[in-house]
C-alpha cells in the first residue's frame, strides 16, 4: 500500500492525488445533501494549491476527501495511485500516519502539553525512538522559529506561535501531502503573511505539497494554483505564477 | 507500543493531576475500606478467640435454670447448693478444679473512696480454675476459707477507684456493713469478649459471703475446669446427670440449670464476628463498585472533554485501538492507582485502628491481593466503555467538536 507517488506511468508523472467522478452525498431520501457532484481533480507532487469557494461549496468536504478522514460516495479518490475508499479505517489511519500533515484553523494544539510534545505527537504513532523524536521535533521547531519555545504550553503562546507549533507537528513527519484548512483564519495581516512565507518555504524548499483553503485572495496569492468551488463542482482552476 | 500507551496515559494523569486524584478517590475508600474491615474483623476474631482461651477453654459453668446464651437465667430455678459442688467433685471424673460463686452488688468503701462493684463470694479455686494470678499479696488461707473471716481480693478496676496508686494489701475497706482486709490484688485480666471488666470485683470467701453479705446458703454459679486433655463434653454430660438425679428432674422433663462449655461459646463467638466481618466487606466492596463507577463517569466526561484531542489523534493517524488502548491504560493506570493508594491508606489506618481499639493486627495478604486485582479489573471493566466511545468517534466530526 507504499504510494508509488513519485514513479511514472506512461502518461508522465502519476498526480499525488486524484479525484475521478467524485461524489459525496450525506443523509438519506428526501434529506440528502450532494456535497460534491462529480469532481474530477488531479493534484502532483511539488504543487502548492489554494482552494477557494463559498461555504457549501464542497470544499470542506473535499478536504476532508483529500485526508483520507472521508471518502467518496460514488467514483475514486486514488491517493498516490491507491484507491483510498477501499481502504478500511485503520489503512486509512495508517496512510495519513506515514503521508498526510494537517493543519488546522483553530490550531487544535493538547492543552497543558508542551510545545516539544505537541510536535512529537505524529512521531509517537510512528514509533520513532525517543532520542531521535526529540531532536525531529526540536528541529521542526527550529525551522518554525520557535526555538527556545519547546517548553511553552500552547496557553503560555500567542496565536500565530500556536499556529507555527501546529505546522512544526504537521511538517515533523516529512509527510507528502500538507492539508492547511484556513491556517491563517485566527490571525492577523501580519501574522498570516508569516504563515505563507512559511508554508510557501516548504513547498519550495522542502518539496512538501501544499493544499490549502481560504477565503482570502491575499493568502490565495502564495500558491502556484487556485482551484475555485462552486456547487460540488470544480468553477476553475487557474495556474499562476506565485506571488513573488 | 504498549510502554508508548503507557507512558502516554500517565502524561494525560499527571496533565490533569486535581481530575485524577479527585477520580480515584472513589477507589482509594473503597479500597481502603475493604482492608480496613477486614482487618478489623479478623482482629476482633482473634482478639475473641484469644479472650475465651484466656477465659479458658477447658472450663465449664453451671447456672441454675435453662438459659438460652450467657446472662439469659430463668429466676424460678431452684439454687445450687454447696452439697451439689462436693457431689460434682466426689463423683465426676477428670475434673482439675470446682469452684462454686455466690454474686452481689456491693459499695466497697476505703476512707472517703466509695465504689460499686460485684462481690463475688468463692473458694481459692475460682483462681485456679479461671487461670487468674495474683499481683500482689497472696490469695484466701484454709482457716480463712473454713472460718468464713472479712479478707478479700480486689480487681485491678477496684484498686485504681478506691486506692488510685497506693498498694491495698493489708489496708480495712468496708464491703456493705462488714470490714473487710485485702489480703492480695489481682492481676488485670481486661475487657472480657462480652464487653464487661473483669478487673471490676471483689473475692471473698465464700462462707463469709453466705454469712455476712448475702445471708443465704445459695450458690449461683459453679465454675469447672477439665483435666487437660480430658473431653468437656464428657465431664458435662456425666454433671448433667448427676445432677438431674440431685435435683430430682424428671425422665420427660427438661433440665432447670445449663451447663456451659466455654468452647461453644467460643465457636459461637468467632462465627458471629466472622459473620459480621463478612458483612461489613460487602458492604465495602459496594463502595468499590460506586467507585469504579465514579471512574466510568469521569473516563465518560473526559472523552467528551477530550474529543477534539481525539480528533487531533486520528488525524494525524492514530487508529482505533491506539486510541482504545490510551483511554483503557488511562483509566487501568488510574484505577490501579487508587488501588495501591487505598491499600496503603487502607494498611495504615487499620494498623491505627486495631491498635486503638486493643485489638490484634492481623493483615491478610489475600485481601490485599484480591484488593489490587480488583481494583485494575474495576479499570478495564468501568474504562471499556469510554475508551469504545472515543475510539469510535469519527474524526472529521470530533475535530470540529465546540
Amino acid at each position: 500500500m507504499t504510494p508509488s507517488h513519485s514513479s511514472y506511468s506512461e502518461n508522465g508523472p502519476v498526480p499525488l492525488v486524484e479525484f475521478q467522478q467524485v461524489t459525496k452525498a450525506y443523509g438519506r431520501g428526501a434529506a440528502e445533501v450532494k456535497a460534491l457532484r462529480g469532481l474530477n481533480v488531479r493534484i502532483h507532487e511539488k504543487e502548492f494549491v489554494a482552494v477557494m469557494g463559498p461555504s457549501g461549496s464542497g470544499k470542506s468536504t473535499c478536504m476532508n476527501i483529500l485526508g483520507c478522514l472521508d471518502i467518496p460516495t460514488t467514483g475514486s479518490y486514488l491517493f498516490g495511485g491507491i484507491p483510498v475508499g477501499t481502504l478500511s479505517r485503520d489503512q486509512r489511519a495508517i496512510l495519513r500516519r506515514h503521508y498526510l500533515g494537517f493543519v488546522f484553523q483553530g490550531y487544535n494544539l493538547l492543552g497543558r502539553t508542551s510545545a516539544m510534545e505537541n510536535v512529537e505527537l505524529p512521531l509517537l504513532y510512528r514509533r520513532t525512538p525517543a532520542s531521535r523524536r526529540h531532536s525531529l521535533a526540536r528541529e521542526a521547531l527550529r525551522t518554525v522559529g520557535l526555538e527556545g519555545f519547546e517548553h511553552h504550553t500552547p496557553a503560555e503562546l500567542s496565536g500565530g506561535q500556536q499556529q507555527r507549533v501546529a505546522i512544526a507537528r504537521a511538517i515533523v513527519a516529512q509527510p507528502a501531502l500538507l492539508l492547511a484548512d484556513e491556517p491563517t483564519g485566527n490571525l492577523d495581516t501580519e501574522k498570516s503573511h508569516e504563515i505563507m512565507d512559511m508554508l510557501r518555504s516548504f513547498n519550495s524548499g522542502l518539496g512538501i505539497t501544499i493544499i490549502m483553503v481560504t477565503h482570502e485572495p491575499d493568502m490565495a496569492a502564495y500558491a502556484g494554483r487556485v482551484i475555485r468551488f462552486k456547487d460540488g463542482q470544480v468553477d476553475s482552476d487557474n495556474r499562476n505564477g506565485g506571488k513573488a | 507500543m504498549y510502554l508508548q500507551t503507557l507512558f502516554i496515559a500517565l502524561r494525560e494523569i499527571r496533565r490533569n493531576a486535581m481530575r485524577s486524584f479527585l477520580t480515584i478517590l472513589g477507589i482509594i475508600i473503597g479500597v481502603s475500606a475493604v482492608i480496613i474491615m477486614s482487618t478489623i474483623g479478623n482482629g476482633a476474631t482473634a482478639k475473641v478467640t484469644a479472650d475465651i482461651a484466656r477465659l479458658g477453654s477447658n472450663m465449664l459453668s453451671i447456672r441454675p435454670g435453662q438459659m438460652r446464651g450467657p446472662g439469659g437465667a430463668s429466676a424460678e430455678a431452684k439454687p445450687l447448693e454447696m452439697a451439689d459442688v462436693t457431689a460434682i467433685e466426689r463423683e465426676v471424673g477428670n475434673l482439675e478444679a470446682v469452684a462454686p460463686t455466690a454474686t452481689k452488688g456491693v459499695t466497697v468503701i476505703y476512707g472517703n473512696m466509695n465504689w460499686s462493684t460485684s462481690v463475688i463470694g468463692t473458694t481459692n479455686r475460682y483462681l485456679a480454675v479461671r487461670d487468674w494470678e495474683i499481683a500482689e499479696g497472696r490469695p484466701f488461707s484454709e482457716s480463712e476459707t473454713r472460718s468464713g473471716k472479712m479478707v478479700c481480693l480486689i480487681g485491678q478496676t477496684v484498686r485504681r477507684e478506691l486506692f488510685g496508686g497506693q498498694s491495698p494489701v493489708g489496708e480495712q475497706v468496708r464491703i456493705g456493713r462488714q470490714s473487710c482486709r485485702v489480703a492480695g490484688l489481682l492481676q488485670s485480666k481486661g475487657q472480657s469478649s462480652f464487653g464487661t471488666d473483669q478487673d471490676d470485683i471483689v473475692l471473698i470467701p465464700l462462707q463469709a459471703f453466705q454469712s455476712k453479705i448475702s445471708g443465704n446458703r445459695d450458690i449461683s454459679r459453679i465454675y469447672l475446669s477439665v483435666n487437660e486433655g480430658a473431653s468437656t463434653e464428657q465431664a458435662q454430660e456425666e454433671i448433667r446427670l448427676l445432677l438431674r438425679e440431685r435435683r430430682r428432674v424428671g425422665p420427660k422433663e427438661s433440665d432447670d440449670f445449663s451447663v456451659f462449655d466455654m468452647k461453644e461459646i467460643s465457636d459461637t463467638m468467632t462465627g458471629t464476628t466472622e459473620v459480621l466481618t463478612t458483612l461489613l466487606s460487602a458492604v465495602a466492596a459496594v463502595s468499590l463498585l460506586v467507585g469504579g463507577i465514579g471512574i466510568m463517569n469521569i473516563m465518560l466526561v473526559s472523552v467528551t472533554e477530550r474529543t477534539r484531542e481525539i480528533g487531533v489523534r486520528l488525524a494525524i493517524g492514530a487508529r482505533e485501538r491506539e486510541v482504545l488502548l490510551q483511554f483503557l491504560v488511562e483509566a487501568v493506570v488510574l484505577s490501579t492507582l487508587g488501588g495501591i493508594t487505598g491499600i496503603l491508606f487502607g494498611v495504615s489506618s487499620s494498623f491505627g485502628i486495631t491498635n486503638l481499639l486493643r485489638i490484634p493486627y492481623v493483615l491478610d495478604p489475600l485481601m490485599i491481593i484480591i484488593a489490587f486485582i480488583f481494583s485494575t479489573a474495576i479499570g478495564i471493566i468501568f474504562g471499556f466503555f469510554p475508551a469504545r466511545k472515543a475510539a469510535h468517534l469519527n474524526p472529521i466530526d470530533a475535530l470540529r467538536h465546540e
